[in-house]
């Protein structure tokens, strides 16, 4: 497994550093700490899905924080990644309204097809499975949400053989294949 | 039918963007407020009874009055779109949809409250929204609707969208500002409450995006017009986000006041409980409010029909009824487990809490720990009691509600479904067979 490894001394891209500077401009001067949190979300899509050690420290010297300011927020937070992830997470909601409709199921089918536990990334380095809880989607369970994408309904075939075709076409390589048939309380749709 | 206020035009092509939304009647009720003084404004939505859609239920109007103007010190009016109760995923649907209406409602607000710069505290994960809004509130700008001298009024405006980074106890309105601030979200100590000392130390107002959205046809129609739907001290229309074992689990705008019945099982709502089968429990306001079994939330204790209004759903307090809460409506078939059903929820909040105050850092932790055992088979009937007993210490000892969160959940399981829960001490074998549910006597695997 490769996975995204930033280099010792990270730089944001002139993109980035232009949206870091519209931020800036929707807080009061003495208020730049204020731009933290979408700092930290510009500067994971940047590095590889995660912000090492490194890439907070940018984020401090960018924004003129100690660097515990920032430390202290990016591991309070759980949508900061603090170690490596494959190139697609699979965000996978376990609370009780998709719980109640099969997302226990849904993540044994999501670990056997992508060889990946939760909390892991697979072999080949493509998927990472994480457990989140309520992604204010309870209507359309079971949930998973990838990037900035939600992947809703998730409680038949077509509709997470649709999720993983379009990450499929995302990562230029065959799926892998899939494993059984999906367990029965995702088939009574 | 009941009256759409929020959503009657949800389903037009367009309506995301400015000109639709326009056409349709959008952004006349900031032309209105703009002719009113700002106190006018404020008496309007008192008028209208109009209480927090967020979940606590507090009226917006006097929530408004509220606020500090001290002389020659900016003030904020702050949204709060950090929705992540479980259950709830009506502001989701709202911003996404009809962003124009929530920006409609913060300029009107903001006007009221004499701010300048308005923030929307978006959840983290709803980027795609956040860029929804964005795109809407260039359109706004562009249109003279916010900056400099909205409309020729004279009055200024700036809104802003920020995201979250993922914790649910940012939409405890203190651990948002503080979020906001680019800290941890730590709840603050109250007071000073936030109309005083909110965001950066000044006078701030929080709140929820459906509150802020209604504000629109509050002024459209006037308060004392929008005060005649509904039954009693719950005026207006809300929305209800239906989840769980339905058969048409969505969004659902109804004027307050329809029965509970009628909105689980008329095709015109929910359409019933999937798969042909029976109800057991639901959970009506979020996750945080008292579960209740059939019976109790068709009817009231008292035998009346229980209706979707703040009142109604709390009839009987905590021992025979629940709260309305954020609208999260939670539904259950016979098949479910509700020992497993509180520990998932008991998980949740051992997660989600901060870990300032030791009776929610340790409590969570516990219920979580004990409730994980009962479910596993490895309980005792000492521990059904322990449960509770953590319940109670932690409720009312700590900072913000997300103790009580944590502790209404598994308290009124207990109190409803104690059988449920001596079954799974019992019977270990059975209780931990896949699929197995207990129903008075029976087993199903």
């Amino acid at each position: 497994m490769e996975p995204t490894t930033p280099t010792a001394k990270p730089a944001f891209s002139p993109a980035a550093q232009a949206e870091i500077k519209r931020l800036l401009t929707h807080y009061p001067d003495e208020r730049k700490k204020s731009t933290l949190l979408p700092v930290l979300h510009i500067a994971q899509a940047e590095f590889g899905g995660w912000v090492s050690p490194e890439v907070q420290d940018l984020v401090a010297e960018t924004l003129g924080l100690a660097p515990i300011e920032v430390y202290e927020v990016s591991t309070f937070y759980t949508m900061f990644n603090l170690k490596p992830v494959g190139k697609h997470v699979l965000e996978i909601c376990r609370t009780g309204p998709c719980m109640l409709r099969g997302s226990d199921e849904l993540t044994a089918h999501l670990e056997r097809i992508t060889g990946a536990k939760v909390g892991q990334t697979s072999p080949d380095g493509h998927f990472t499975l994480k457990e989140v809880e309520c992604l204010a989607a309870c209507g359309f369970a079971p949930v998973v949400q990838v990037r900035e994408k939600y992947y809703e309904s998730l409680d038949t075939e077509e509709n997470v053989q649709a999720m993983l075709s379009e990450l499929k076409g995302l990562v230029h390589r065959p799926i892998l294949p899939w494993e059984g048939n999906l367990p029965n309380s995702l088939q009574n749709n | 039918m009941g009256r759409k206020l929020l959503t009657e035009h949800v389903n037009v092509e367009g309506i995301e963007t400015f000109a639709v939304y326009r056409k349709h009647g959008g952004y006349r009720a900031v032309e209105k407020a703009l002719k009113m003084t700002p106190e006018e404004v404020v008496e309007e939505v008192k008028k209208s009874g109009l209480r927090g859609r967020g979940g606590a239920g507090f009226p917006t109007g006097l929530k408004w009055s509220f606020l500090a103007k001290p002389e020659g010190v900016p003030r904020y009016l702050v949204c709060n779109a950090d929705e992540s109760e479980p259950g709830t995923f009506k502001d989701r649907y709202l911003m996404a949809k009809l962003p124009h209406l929530l920006i409609e409602g913060m300029i009107a607000g903001s006007y009221a409250l004499g701010a300048r710069t308005s923030y929307i505290y978006i959840r983290g994960e709803l980027l795609y929204v956040l860029r929804i809004l964005e795109k809407a509130i260039a359109e706004a700008y562009a249109a003279g609707f916010l900056g400099e001298n909205i409309q020729g009024s004279g009055y200024s405006l700036d809104l802003h969208v920020h995201p979250g980074g993922g914790a649910y106890i940012c939409g405890e309105e203190t651990a948002l500002l503080e979020s906001l601030e680019g800290k941890r979200g730590n709840p603050r100590n109250k007071p000073p409450f936030p109309a005083v000392q909110g965001l950066y130390a000044r006078p701030t107002v929080v709140n929820n995006v459906e509150s802020i959205a209604t504000v629109v046809p509050i002024l459209n129609m006037g308060g004392d017009e929008y005060a005649k739907i509904g039954v009693g001290k719950s005026t207006g229309t809300k929305l209800f986000s239906a989840c769980g074992h339905l058969n048409k689990p969505g969004i659902y705008e109804l004027e307050l006041g329809v029965p509970v019945e009628e909105f689980i099982y008329s095709d015109e709502y929910c359409g019933g409980i999937w798969k042909g089968r029976e109800l057991k429990a639901v959970v009506a306001g979020g996750s945080s409010v008292p579960i209740l079994p059939k019976e109790l939330i068709l009817k009231t204790a008292a035998g009346e029909p229980r209706l979707m209004t703040y009142e109604s759903l709390s009839d009987g307090g905590f021992v025979t009824g629940t709260m309305l809460g954020s609208g999260g409506f939670i539904a259950m078939d016979e098949t479910t487990c509700i020992v497993k059903n509180t520990w998932n929820f008991s998980r949740f909040y051992h997660h989600e809490s901060c870990g300032q105050c030791s009776p929610c850092r340790e409590g969570t932790g516990w219920l979580e720990k004990v409730l994980h055992r009962l479910e596993h088979g490895h309980g005792s009937m000492h521990d059904i009691d322990l449960i509770v007993s953590v319940a109670k210490q932690i409720e009312g000892n700590t900072i913000c509600p997300l103790g009580e969160a944590a502790a209404w959940p598994v308290a009124a399981a207990v109190r409803h479904f104690r059988d449920e829960f001596e079954w799974h001490v019992t019977h270990p074998k059975e209780a931990t067979q896949p699929g197995a549910v207990y129903r008075g006597n029976l087993v199903l695997a």
